[in-house]
């Protein structure tokens, strides 16, 4: 699959910006469900008194990860919350006390081989950045007798506009990085890794090519900045060349995807104990005065970073989670920041509006060629509106991945990748 | 703001718009036109202007009758009009140029719904209604440089005409076929542009120069004569009549190279270019549904899976 990809403004206005703490929230909405898995059982009750890094929500389902608090303080309520799924959950209002005391139980973890490895990773309530937010222990739970993993893939392309928190992680933390990535080569028994950053972040890629110097087994790969070059099947394929298939995990091509984030994470925590409370989030967009990287307690209210960022809610037309082509709309200030959020954008209505009405498909064959999947959007289009499933199934639909670059390109502005998601609830 | 926008990803569009395209095969044409102009005089570029006016005013007149939103500002139907002037003799009547138009417009386009729903290239349709209701007046020919009406067969058929003249155009022929290097620039522009991709031009050029060979016509001689440049560059590359992947488009290009050799070589018409892209337009739908993408890594379905379906 040659990987061509499209070509996309970068907007990396962030990328020279040191991460900066924001001032404290008076309080703190923490999730139940932060991420794909079952969603966690509260731990505590309102009234009591919880410190940083108290583990606040459990569950004993393999597929979900504990939920931490990232203050110290009182719970004030437990509210219901509605996910943009649809679904609800609990959610803990935290007041913060203002003094942030260390819980006693952040102690750094007992790890001596790979069962207890993936333990820990999933007591330090890791999960990936990819949107859904996949547990990070289940990527690692491998077993590696049966199925050896060669590649451990670093996932640095960070192919979304505007986002510069992987960039800053690798600036800002590089040893870090370096060191969780070795502890997880060193767990799962992986011989190489792959740091594999865009070549639109020269500063990061110099930065690890001299801290990786004399690592023989750990490779920096500059990406092509092409999108969705970040994508795990697409960032895969580029480190080692091995495509994933359908319905595939990495690891039966021998393969781990980790985001590096998620790798400088492990390191800290392994070193600290201290668990998944606090997220780097670029600030960015143009109803945004001060664009910036931020560091905030997981549970923040959108509304403090938007003052922090110099933004006047009432300009601002558009909120994202995430980024321009895979980010979602928030509808709300007081949305709280998850752990899987990387970003925070706003636009004013300038940007946020589609000028381009829609016009009749001309059969021009850009979206087919924008389609990193190499699927053939216009023709599931047609398939979709004529409630054609098997049709759906035979382009394979499921492969789709929701990247948008087929609705990007599209001259007759039609809205391809939201058309493949109503698909796909048609062929459930 | 009261109510922020909440919209499904993604939230950026690239500026590339259906007019923008065709704006940009408009600019394309312009050397062919300038060229025609030099070689043919004032007649043949108002030939070329009263082709355009009439193809938008017939898009927008159907689009009132018909009741659908004004689409003449994608500029599809104006370039259309170009195409379709381009391939007319230069003192062609206004009026039989407007019968043509009217297939073209109308009858092809507009009663299939318009942009997109076409089946076939509607300046080829145009232009094969009128060749074959007045093949009189569409093989009177004039000589370049002069008004005069010749009676003087034009390259394809004498096989006579010196290479360097066929490429610069000093020949007799259609308004904008004869001169090949006013189209090649344009050819090069849409590919640097990524308007077109070259693929199917250079299938379809690539196929009548090695059947000519083989068939031992010269096949320099076969490329520059004719409307086979014209037809190659910017009508087999009519996004709407054509393959949406670059094997189609292959396979397309191959199509009408064999179809316009046989025709040339062996049919009772001189040339055959329009009729290899309207018969390849009218598979095309064909070879769309063989040619499908190979998605990355996709499973082949099992045997099981195909019985149960
Ligand atoms: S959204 Fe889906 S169909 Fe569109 S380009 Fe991305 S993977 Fe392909
Ligand atoms: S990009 Fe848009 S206009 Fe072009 S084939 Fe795809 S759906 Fe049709």
């Amino acid at each position: 699959m040659p990987f061509w990809g499209i070509k996309l403004d970068h907007h990396k206005t962030t990328a020279d910006s040191q991460t900066v703490p924001i001032p404290l929230p008076k309080t703190v909405k923490i999730l139940m469900s932060q991420h794909m898995g079952a969603p966690c059982d509260l731990l505590v009750n309102v009234g009591d008194e919880v410190k940083v890094g108290q583990k606040i929500g459990d569950s004993a389902a393999f597929m979900s990860t504990p939920i931490h608090s990232s203050v110290s303080g009182t719970v004030k309520t437990v509210e219901d919350y509605l996910l943009a799924s649809g679904k609800v959950c609990k959610a803990v209002v935290i007041e913060t006390d203002g003094n942030q005391t260390v819980c006693e139980t952040v102690q750094p973890p007992q790890v001596s081989d790979l069962a207890s490895f993936v333990k820990a990773v999933k007591e330090s309530g890791c999960c990936g950045l990819g949107g859904a937010g996949f547990p990070t222990h289940i990527k690692l739970n491998v077993d590696i007798k049966d199925k050896p993993i060669d590649s451990l893939v670093i996932n640095a392309a960070e192919c979304e506009p505007y986002i510069t928190s992987d960039c800053r992680e690798l600036i800002e933390r590089p040893d870090d990085v370096i060191d969780g990535v070795e502890k997880v080569m060193k767990y799962l028994e992986i011989e190489n890794a792959y740091i594999c950053i865009e070549k639109n972040k020269p500063q990061a890629i110099k930065i690890m090519k001299q801290k990786t110097a004399d690592k023989k087994n750990i490779t920096v790969v500059s990406l092509r900045s092409s999108y969705p070059q970040g994508a795990e099947k697409v960032v895969a394929y580029s480190a080692t060349g091995r495509i994933i298939g359908e319905g595939e995990l990495p690891s039966a091509k021998g393969i781990i995807v980790l985001n590096v984030s998620t790798a400088g994470f492990i390191s800290r925590y392994l070193k600290t104990g201290m668990p998944l409370v606090e997220k780097r989030l670029t600030l960015d967009g143009d109803a945004f005065r001060t664009p910036c990287n931020v560091m905030v307690p997981v549970g923040t209210a959108v509304s403090e970073l938007v003052t922090f960022a110099d933004g006047a809610q009432s300009g601002i037309a558009k909120l994202l989670a995430g980024g321009p082509m895979m980010g979602m709309c928030l509808y709300d200030f007081s949305a709280p920041i998850t752990k899987t959020n990387n970003a925070i954008l706003a636009f004013t209505e300038k940007l946020a509006k589609n000028k381009e009405p829609k016009t009749a498909c001309i059969h021009c064959g850009r979206c087919v060629a924008a389609c990193p999947m190499k699927l053939m959007p216009t023709e599931l289009e047609k398939a979709y509106e004529a409630k054609d499933a098997d049709m759906l199934r035979k382009l394979k639909l499921n492969l789709c991945m929701n990247c948008g670059s087929c609705t990007y390109v599209c001259p007759a502005k039609h809205n391809l990748a939201e058309v493949n998601q109503l698909a796909k609830a048609l062929i459930r | 703001m009261d109510k922020m926008i909440v919209s499904p990803s993604p939230h950026v569009r690239s500026g590339t718009t259906t007019a923008k395209l065709m704006g940009h095969v408009l600019l394309a044409l312009f050397p062919a036109i300038v060229a025609a102009t030099i070689i043919f005089g004032g007649r043949a570029l108002m030939l070329v202007g009263f082709c355009t006016a009439i193809a938008v005013v017939l898009e927008r007149i159907c689009g009132i009758i018909m009741k659908r939103p004004d689409t003449t500002g994608d500029l599809s139907a104006a370039v259309t009009g170009v195409i379709f002037a381009l391939n007319l003799p230069p003192t062609l009547p206004f009026w039989v140029a407007f019968i043509g138009l009217f297939f073209a417009i109308v009858v092809t386009k507009q009663l299939f719904g318009g942009l997109g729903h076409n089946f076939a290239n509607p300046a080829i349709v145009g232009r094969i209604v009128i060749t074959l209701s007045f093949p009189a007046a569409m093989t009177t020919w004039t000589e370049p440089f002069t008004a005069d009406v010749t009676t003087l067969a034009t390259p394809l058929a004498s096989k006579s005409a010196n290479m360097l003249d066929m490429f610069l155009g000093m020949t007799s022929g259609c308004i904008g076929e004869t001169c090949s290097v006013a189209l090649i620039f344009g050819f090069v522009y849409l590919c640097v542009m990524k308007i077109i991709t070259p693929t199917t031009p250079i299938a379809f050029v690539g196929t009548v120069a090695l059947f000519s060979f083989i068939a031992g016509e010269d096949p320099l001689y076969q490329v520059l004569s004719g409307g086979l440049l014209l037809g190659a560059i910017f009508m087999a590359t009519d996004y709407v009549t054509t393959p949406v992947t670059q094997l189609g488009k292959f396979i397309f290009g191959i199509g009408c190279g064999i179809i316009t050799c046989v025709i040339r070589f062996y049919g009772s018409y001189p040339e055959g270019v329009s009729f290899s892209i309207l018969l390849m337009n009218i598979v095309s739908p064909y070879i769309d549904m063989l040619c499908k993408t190979r998605p990355v890594g996709a499973k082949k379905p099992s045997k099981k899976v195909k019985e149960a379906n």
